[in-house]
Protein backbone atom coordinates (compact mmCIF):
# COMPACT_ATOMS: atom_id res chain seq x y z
CA UNK A 1 0.00 0.00 0.00
CA UNK A 2 1.51 3.57 -1.04
CA UNK A 3 1.61 5.80 1.36
CA UNK A 4 -1.18 8.30 1.44
CA UNK A 5 0.14 11.88 2.86
CA UNK A 6 -2.87 14.04 3.10
CA UNK A 7 -6.94 13.98 3.69
CA UNK A 8 -7.35 15.60 0.42
CA UNK A 9 -6.06 12.15 -1.20
CA UNK A 10 -7.69 10.02 1.14
CA UNK A 11 -10.84 11.40 -0.22
CA UNK A 12 -10.11 10.70 -3.73
CA UNK A 13 -10.44 6.87 -3.15
CA UNK A 14 -14.18 6.22 -1.43
CA UNK A 15 -13.06 2.76 -0.41
CA UNK A 16 -10.38 3.77 1.19
CA UNK A 17 -12.01 6.74 3.14
CA UNK A 18 -14.57 4.70 4.05
CA UNK A 19 -12.15 2.49 5.82
CA UNK A 20 -10.30 5.00 7.39
CA UNK A 21 -12.94 6.77 8.70
CA UNK A 22 -14.16 3.69 10.17
CA UNK A 23 -10.71 3.14 11.95
CA UNK A 24 -10.33 6.84 13.51
CA UNK A 25 -14.16 7.01 14.77
CA UNK A 26 -13.37 4.16 16.61
CA UNK A 27 -9.89 5.49 18.23
CA UNK A 28 -12.01 9.06 18.79
CA UNK A 29 -14.59 7.61 20.52
CA UNK A 30 -12.81 5.23 22.51
CA UNK A 31 -10.73 8.20 23.76
CA UNK A 32 -13.55 10.17 24.42
CA UNK A 33 -15.28 7.92 26.72
CA UNK A 34 -12.78 6.05 28.87
CA UNK A 35 -11.84 9.92 29.27
CA UNK A 36 -15.55 10.84 30.78
CA UNK A 37 -15.69 7.93 32.84
CA UNK A 38 -12.35 9.08 34.13
CA UNK A 39 -13.31 12.67 34.24
CA UNK A 40 -16.59 11.49 37.01
CA UNK A 41 -14.04 10.40 39.61
CA UNK A 42 -12.63 13.75 40.26
CA UNK A 43 -12.54 14.66 43.77
CA UNK A 44 -13.96 10.97 44.50
CA UNK A 45 -10.42 8.95 44.03
CA UNK A 46 -8.75 7.27 46.69
CA UNK A 47 -6.86 9.90 47.49
CA UNK A 48 -5.73 13.54 46.88
CA UNK A 49 -2.08 12.44 44.40
CA UNK A 50 -4.45 10.27 42.61
CA UNK A 51 -7.13 12.95 41.76
CA UNK A 52 -4.03 14.74 40.68
CA UNK A 53 -3.03 11.78 38.97
CA UNK A 54 -6.46 10.81 37.19
CA UNK A 55 -7.53 13.83 36.21
CA UNK A 56 -4.06 14.87 34.59
CA UNK A 57 -4.16 11.60 32.15
CA UNK A 58 -8.00 11.70 31.62
CA UNK A 59 -7.20 15.74 30.27
CA UNK A 60 -4.59 14.45 28.35
CA UNK A 61 -6.56 11.27 26.88
CA UNK A 62 -9.09 13.76 26.15
CA UNK A 63 -6.85 15.53 24.27
CA UNK A 64 -5.86 12.92 21.98
CA UNK A 65 -9.85 11.86 21.11
CA UNK A 66 -9.79 16.13 20.29
CA UNK A 67 -6.63 14.89 17.60
CA UNK A 68 -8.69 12.00 16.45
CA UNK A 69 -11.38 13.76 15.66
CA UNK A 70 -9.52 16.63 14.23
CA UNK A 71 -7.88 14.34 11.33
CA UNK A 72 -12.10 13.19 10.74
CA UNK A 73 -12.87 17.18 10.67
CA UNK A 74 -10.00 17.27 7.76
CA UNK A 75 -11.63 14.01 6.27
CA UNK A 76 -14.85 16.13 5.84
CA UNK A 77 -17.03 14.58 8.66
CA UNK A 78 -17.89 18.01 10.21
CA UNK A 79 -16.79 20.17 12.98
CA UNK A 80 -15.01 18.96 16.10
CA UNK A 81 -17.40 19.55 18.64
CA UNK A 82 -20.55 18.44 16.33
CA UNK A 83 -18.53 14.74 16.02
CA UNK A 84 -17.97 14.91 19.61
CA UNK A 85 -21.66 15.76 21.25
CA UNK A 86 -24.30 15.49 18.85
CA UNK A 87 -23.80 11.78 16.63
CA UNK A 88 -26.36 9.55 17.74
CA UNK A 89 -25.76 6.40 20.29
CA UNK A 90 -26.04 4.48 17.57
CA UNK A 91 -23.05 5.79 15.37
CA UNK A 92 -20.95 6.17 18.03
CA UNK A 93 -18.06 3.15 17.37
CA UNK A 94 -16.46 2.41 20.92
CA UNK A 95 -15.76 -0.79 22.69
CA UNK A 96 -18.91 -1.46 25.00
CA UNK A 97 -16.79 -1.88 28.31
CA UNK A 98 -15.46 1.46 27.85
CA UNK A 99 -18.96 3.31 28.49
CA UNK A 100 -19.56 1.12 31.30
CA UNK A 101 -21.00 2.90 34.15
CA UNK A 102 -18.10 3.34 37.27
CA UNK A 103 -20.63 2.14 39.64
CA UNK A 104 -23.96 2.44 41.08
CA UNK A 105 -25.28 5.62 41.79
CA UNK A 106 -23.92 9.31 39.96
CA UNK A 107 -21.80 11.75 40.30
CA UNK A 108 -23.81 14.21 41.65
CA UNK A 109 -25.51 11.72 44.45
CA UNK A 110 -24.43 8.92 46.15
CA UNK A 111 -21.65 7.95 44.08
CA UNK A 112 -20.45 4.39 44.79
CA UNK A 113 -17.80 3.97 41.85
CA UNK A 114 -15.66 0.91 42.14
CA UNK A 115 -12.12 1.82 42.02
CA UNK A 116 -11.35 -2.19 41.22
CA UNK A 117 -13.59 -1.31 37.88
CA UNK A 118 -11.53 1.40 36.96
CA UNK A 119 -8.06 -0.13 37.97
CA UNK A 120 -8.80 -3.09 35.64
CA UNK A 121 -10.54 -0.72 32.87
CA UNK A 122 -7.65 1.46 32.48
CA UNK A 123 -5.06 -0.74 32.92
CA UNK A 124 -6.51 -3.27 30.14
CA UNK A 125 -7.54 -0.68 27.81
CA UNK A 126 -4.04 1.82 28.18
CA UNK A 127 -2.40 -1.74 27.10
CA UNK A 128 -4.58 -1.54 24.43
CA UNK A 129 -4.10 1.92 23.22
CA UNK A 130 -0.54 1.14 23.58
CA UNK A 131 0.01 -1.98 21.09
CA UNK A 132 -2.52 -0.58 19.00
CA UNK A 133 -1.01 2.75 18.31
CA UNK A 134 2.69 1.11 17.51
CA UNK A 135 0.52 -0.74 14.62
CA UNK A 136 -0.92 2.60 13.44
CA UNK A 137 2.63 4.03 13.58
CA UNK A 138 3.23 2.20 10.16
CA UNK A 139 -0.08 3.14 9.13
CA UNK A 140 -0.69 4.08 5.25
CA UNK A 141 -2.39 7.05 6.12
CA UNK A 142 0.25 9.36 7.27
CA UNK A 143 -0.93 12.26 9.16
CA UNK A 144 -2.83 8.99 11.60
CA UNK A 145 0.51 7.86 12.17
CA UNK A 146 2.08 11.17 12.96
CA UNK A 147 -0.79 11.17 15.93
CA UNK A 148 -0.01 8.07 16.46
CA UNK A 149 3.81 8.75 17.18
CA UNK A 150 2.21 11.83 18.99
CA UNK A 151 0.53 10.10 21.54
CA UNK A 152 2.81 7.18 21.82
CA UNK A 153 5.43 9.91 23.54
CA UNK A 154 2.59 10.55 26.14
CA UNK A 155 1.00 7.62 26.72
CA UNK A 156 4.06 5.20 28.15
CA UNK A 157 2.74 7.62 31.26
CA UNK A 158 -0.34 6.39 31.63
CA UNK A 159 -0.10 3.20 31.34
CA UNK A 160 2.81 2.58 33.44
CA UNK A 161 0.16 4.58 36.35
CA UNK A 162 -2.12 1.69 35.70
CA UNK A 163 0.62 -0.77 35.81
CA UNK A 164 1.33 0.12 39.29
CA UNK A 165 -2.23 0.15 40.70
CA UNK A 166 -2.68 -3.13 39.14
CA UNK A 167 0.27 -4.88 40.90
CA UNK A 168 0.51 -3.30 44.13
CA UNK A 169 -3.83 -4.29 44.39
CA UNK A 170 -2.99 -7.60 43.18
CA UNK A 171 -0.37 -8.19 45.53
CA UNK A 172 -2.28 -6.21 48.45
CA UNK A 173 -4.55 -7.80 50.90
CA UNK A 174 -7.31 -10.84 49.97
CA UNK A 175 -9.96 -8.75 49.61
CA UNK A 176 -7.95 -6.37 46.90
CA UNK A 177 -6.82 -9.13 44.86
CA UNK A 178 -10.33 -10.84 44.64
CA UNK A 179 -12.53 -7.65 43.51
CA UNK A 180 -9.54 -6.80 40.92
CA UNK A 181 -9.86 -10.89 39.58
CA UNK A 182 -13.80 -10.51 39.83
CA UNK A 183 -14.03 -7.32 37.94
CA UNK A 184 -10.97 -9.13 35.34
CA UNK A 185 -13.22 -11.95 35.06
CA UNK A 186 -15.88 -9.66 33.79
CA UNK A 187 -13.74 -7.72 31.47
CA UNK A 188 -12.87 -10.80 29.72
CA UNK A 189 -16.89 -11.46 28.78
CA UNK A 190 -17.18 -7.97 27.67
CA UNK A 191 -13.76 -7.25 25.56
CA UNK A 192 -14.02 -8.67 23.17
CA UNK A 193 -15.81 -5.58 20.53
CA UNK A 194 -12.48 -3.19 21.36
CA UNK A 195 -10.27 -5.76 20.28
CA UNK A 196 -12.06 -5.67 16.53
CA UNK A 197 -12.32 -3.04 13.46
CA UNK A 198 -16.15 -4.01 13.31
CA UNK A 199 -17.69 -4.08 9.78
CA UNK A 200 -14.70 -3.16 7.61
CA UNK A 201 -12.16 -4.78 9.51
CA UNK A 202 -11.15 -6.79 5.79
CA UNK A 203 -10.76 -3.43 4.29
CA UNK A 204 -8.95 -1.40 7.45
CA UNK A 205 -6.30 -4.29 6.95
CA UNK A 206 -6.66 -4.80 3.12
CA UNK A 207 -5.77 -1.27 2.81
CA UNK A 208 -2.80 -1.22 5.76
CA UNK A 209 -4.27 1.12 8.23
CA UNK A 210 -3.33 -1.20 10.79
CA UNK A 211 -2.54 -5.14 11.48
CA UNK A 212 -5.47 -7.86 11.38
CA UNK A 213 -7.45 -7.96 14.52
CA UNK A 214 -5.89 -11.83 15.13
CA UNK A 215 -2.38 -10.02 15.27
CA UNK A 216 -3.60 -7.09 17.73
CA UNK A 217 -5.39 -9.31 19.77
CA UNK A 218 -2.25 -11.52 20.16
CA UNK A 219 0.01 -8.52 20.89
CA UNK A 220 -2.71 -7.08 23.42
CA UNK A 221 -3.14 -10.38 25.29
CA UNK A 222 1.01 -10.96 25.06
CA UNK A 223 1.14 -7.24 26.44
CA UNK A 224 -1.59 -7.92 29.62
CA UNK A 225 0.15 -11.00 30.49
CA UNK A 226 3.64 -9.22 31.45
CA UNK A 227 1.78 -7.77 34.10
CA UNK A 228 -1.07 -10.63 35.20
CA UNK A 229 0.44 -13.71 35.32
CA UNK A 230 -3.15 -15.61 35.61
CA UNK A 231 -5.60 -14.92 32.82
CA UNK A 232 -8.65 -15.91 33.01
CA UNK A 233 -8.96 -18.79 31.13
CA UNK A 234 -11.88 -18.26 29.27
CA UNK A 235 -12.51 -16.68 25.45
CA UNK A 236 -12.95 -13.25 25.56
CA UNK A 237 -16.70 -12.34 25.06
CA UNK A 238 -18.78 -9.42 24.13
CA UNK A 239 -21.38 -9.69 26.32
CA UNK A 240 -22.95 -6.57 25.38
CA UNK A 241 -22.98 -6.95 21.27
CA UNK A 242 -20.17 -4.72 19.50
CA UNK A 243 -19.69 -1.24 19.97
CA UNK A 244 -17.77 -1.11 16.86
CA UNK A 245 -20.82 -2.18 15.01
CA UNK A 246 -23.02 0.54 16.62
CA UNK A 247 -24.78 -1.56 19.59
CA UNK A 248 -24.53 0.27 22.83
CA UNK A 249 -26.06 0.16 26.49
CA UNK A 250 -28.06 2.71 28.56
CA UNK A 251 -24.98 3.27 30.26
CA UNK A 252 -23.65 5.46 26.58
CA UNK A 253 -26.92 7.47 26.48
CA UNK A 254 -26.40 8.31 30.24
CA UNK A 255 -22.86 9.22 29.71
CA UNK A 256 -23.94 11.31 26.33
CA UNK A 257 -26.50 13.34 27.96
CA UNK A 258 -24.50 14.32 30.76
CA UNK A 259 -21.10 14.97 28.78
CA UNK A 260 -22.90 17.66 26.18
CA UNK A 261 -25.45 19.06 28.30
CA UNK A 262 -23.99 21.82 28.40
CA UNK A 263 -22.99 21.78 24.82
CA UNK A 264 -26.69 21.44 23.86
CA UNK A 265 -27.65 24.17 26.03
CA UNK A 266 -26.10 27.03 23.99
CA UNK A 267 -24.25 25.30 20.72
CA UNK A 268 -23.67 28.96 19.39
CA UNK A 269 -21.63 29.85 22.91
CA UNK A 270 -17.40 30.33 23.03
CA UNK A 271 -15.46 29.68 25.28
CA UNK B 1 12.63 39.76 9.12
CA UNK B 2 12.75 36.00 10.08
CA UNK B 3 15.36 37.23 12.82
CA UNK B 4 13.29 39.81 13.86
CA UNK B 5 9.96 37.39 14.21
CA UNK B 6 12.15 35.42 16.03
CA UNK B 7 13.16 37.67 18.67
CA UNK B 8 9.54 38.62 18.95
CA UNK B 9 8.76 34.93 19.52
CA UNK B 10 11.32 34.71 22.37
CA UNK B 11 8.84 37.47 24.19
CA UNK B 12 6.09 35.11 24.39
CA UNK B 13 5.40 33.10 27.36
CA UNK B 14 3.88 30.03 27.59
CA UNK B 15 0.41 30.66 29.80
CA UNK B 16 1.48 28.19 32.59
CA UNK B 17 5.31 28.79 32.60
CA UNK B 18 5.87 32.45 32.96
CA UNK B 19 8.97 34.35 31.73
CA UNK B 20 10.00 31.08 29.84
CA UNK B 21 8.81 31.72 26.27
CA UNK B 22 7.43 29.43 23.98
CA UNK B 23 10.82 29.94 21.83
CA UNK B 24 12.82 28.89 24.39
CA UNK B 25 10.73 25.57 25.01
CA UNK B 26 11.37 24.82 21.96
CA UNK B 27 7.73 24.74 20.36
CA UNK B 28 8.68 26.93 17.30
CA UNK B 29 9.41 24.64 14.20
CA UNK B 30 9.54 27.20 11.47
CA UNK B 31 8.79 30.69 10.52
CA UNK B 32 8.06 31.88 7.19
CA UNK B 33 7.82 35.44 5.63
CA UNK B 34 6.13 36.55 2.37
CA UNK B 35 6.06 39.77 1.74
CA UNK B 36 4.43 41.20 5.20
CA UNK B 37 2.68 37.71 5.78
CA UNK B 38 4.01 35.59 8.51
CA UNK B 39 3.53 31.68 8.70
CA UNK B 40 4.24 30.14 11.39
CA UNK B 41 4.70 26.41 12.34
CA UNK B 42 4.46 25.23 15.83
CA UNK B 43 4.91 21.96 17.63
CA UNK B 44 2.70 21.13 20.20
CA UNK B 45 3.75 20.04 23.87
CA UNK B 46 1.68 17.98 25.01
CA UNK B 47 -1.57 17.15 23.18
CA UNK B 48 -3.98 17.47 26.19
CA UNK B 49 -2.10 20.54 27.07
CA UNK B 50 -5.37 23.36 26.99
CA UNK B 51 -2.76 26.10 26.86
CA UNK B 52 -2.07 25.32 23.34
CA UNK B 53 -4.88 28.19 21.93
CA UNK B 54 -3.61 30.48 24.10
CA UNK B 55 -0.35 30.51 23.06
CA UNK B 56 -1.80 30.31 19.22
CA UNK B 57 -3.68 33.33 19.71
CA UNK B 58 -0.49 34.96 21.95
CA UNK B 59 2.07 34.23 19.21
CA UNK B 60 -0.37 35.95 16.80
CA UNK B 61 -0.89 39.12 18.37
CA UNK B 62 2.81 40.03 19.12
CA UNK B 63 3.37 39.25 15.74
CA UNK B 64 0.84 41.59 14.16
CA UNK B 65 1.96 43.96 16.41
CA UNK B 66 5.48 44.70 14.64
CA UNK B 67 4.79 47.45 12.12
CA UNK B 68 5.86 46.13 8.88
CA UNK B 69 3.46 42.72 9.68
CA UNK B 70 0.12 42.69 7.64
CA UNK B 71 -1.19 39.11 8.91
CA UNK B 72 -0.05 36.27 10.79
CA UNK B 73 -1.25 33.22 10.53
CA UNK B 74 -0.18 30.16 12.81
CA UNK B 75 -0.66 26.44 13.25
CA UNK B 76 0.50 23.64 14.97
CA UNK B 77 1.74 20.52 13.11
CA UNK B 78 2.10 17.05 14.33
CA UNK B 79 4.52 16.18 11.62
CA UNK B 80 7.43 17.63 13.75
CA UNK B 81 7.67 16.08 17.58
CA UNK B 82 8.18 18.08 20.48
CA UNK B 83 10.16 16.69 22.77
CA UNK B 84 11.89 17.95 26.35
CA UNK B 85 15.60 17.83 24.73
CA UNK B 86 14.12 21.14 22.21
CA UNK B 87 14.05 23.43 25.05
CA UNK B 88 17.25 25.64 25.14
CA UNK B 89 19.42 26.49 28.22
CA UNK B 90 17.88 29.39 28.43
CA UNK B 91 14.50 28.24 28.87
CA UNK B 92 16.15 25.67 31.45
CA UNK B 93 17.11 28.30 33.64
CA UNK B 94 14.23 30.20 33.73
CA UNK B 95 12.21 26.90 34.32
CA UNK B 96 14.61 26.48 37.22
CA UNK B 97 13.72 30.19 38.72
CA UNK B 98 9.99 28.98 39.07
CA UNK B 99 10.77 26.00 40.98
CA UNK B 100 10.38 23.47 38.23
CA UNK B 101 13.40 21.45 37.58
CA UNK B 102 14.27 20.38 33.81
CA UNK B 103 13.82 17.30 32.19
CA UNK B 104 17.31 15.21 32.22
CA UNK B 105 18.77 15.13 29.27
CA UNK B 106 19.52 12.08 26.71
CA UNK B 107 16.68 10.48 28.75
CA UNK B 108 15.71 6.93 27.21
CA UNK B 109 11.91 5.91 27.89
CA UNK B 110 11.16 3.46 30.51
CA UNK B 111 14.06 4.57 32.22
CA UNK B 112 13.79 6.06 35.80
CA UNK B 113 15.09 9.27 36.20
CA UNK B 114 16.48 11.67 38.96
CA UNK B 115 15.75 15.27 39.45
CA UNK B 116 18.17 17.53 41.08
CA UNK B 117 16.15 20.19 43.37
CA UNK B 118 16.23 23.84 41.44
CA UNK B 119 16.45 25.35 44.54
CA UNK B 120 19.37 24.21 46.05
CA UNK B 121 20.65 21.88 43.58
CA UNK B 122 20.71 18.73 45.53
CA UNK B 123 20.09 15.25 44.41
CA UNK B 124 18.51 14.16 47.40
CA UNK B 125 14.90 14.82 46.40
CA UNK B 126 12.06 12.12 46.19
CA UNK B 127 9.18 11.77 43.68
CA UNK B 128 5.89 12.53 45.15
CA UNK B 129 3.65 12.47 42.11
CA UNK B 130 4.30 11.56 38.48
CA UNK B 131 1.48 13.48 37.15
CA UNK B 132 1.38 17.31 38.45
CA UNK B 133 -0.85 20.58 37.76
CA UNK B 134 -0.31 20.37 34.11
CA UNK B 135 0.63 17.32 31.91
CA UNK B 136 4.53 18.28 31.17
CA UNK B 137 5.31 18.44 34.88
CA UNK B 138 5.59 16.25 37.99
CA UNK B 139 5.64 16.81 41.52
CA UNK B 140 9.18 16.30 43.87
CA UNK B 141 10.39 16.84 47.09
CA UNK B 142 13.45 17.90 48.15
CA UNK B 143 15.04 16.19 51.69
CA UNK B 144 17.55 18.43 51.70
CA UNK B 145 16.09 21.98 51.62
CA UNK B 146 12.65 20.63 52.50
CA UNK B 147 11.10 22.13 49.31
CA UNK B 148 8.23 20.76 47.23
CA UNK B 149 8.97 21.33 43.61
CA UNK B 150 7.94 19.98 39.94
CA UNK B 151 9.76 19.35 37.46
CA UNK B 152 9.34 18.79 33.83
CA UNK B 153 8.29 15.30 32.81
CA UNK B 154 10.81 13.95 30.15
CA UNK B 155 9.22 13.02 26.72
CA UNK B 156 11.50 11.95 24.17
CA UNK B 157 10.87 10.25 20.54
CA UNK B 158 9.16 6.52 20.87
CA UNK B 159 11.03 3.69 19.88
CA UNK B 160 9.31 0.64 19.06
CA UNK B 161 10.98 -2.34 20.63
Amino acid sequence: MTEVLTAEEAKKDAAYLTALKELIYQLADDDFLISFRGSEWLGLAPHIEEDVAFSSITQNTMGHAFMFYQLLEDLGEGEIDMLAHERHPSVRRNGIYLEKKNGEGNYLEEPYYDWALTVVRNFLYETFKKVKLEAITKSSYKPLANIAGKVLMEQPYHLAHWKIWMKQLLNSTEEARERIEARLNEAWEEFGDVLEYGTQATEIEHFGLIIGEDELKERWINEVSKTIENLPSTPIGKKYGSGREGEHTEDLDQALNTLSEVYMSDKEAIW
Amino acid sequence: MQEEIRAVLKTVDDPELPNVSVADLGMVHEVTVVGGDVFITMVPTFAGCPALDFIQKNVKTAVEEVDWVKGCEVQFSFEEKWSTDAITDEGKSQLKKHGIAPPPENYRPGEEWTVDCPYCGSDYTSMENVFGPTACRSILYCTSCRNPFEAMKPVVDYVIN
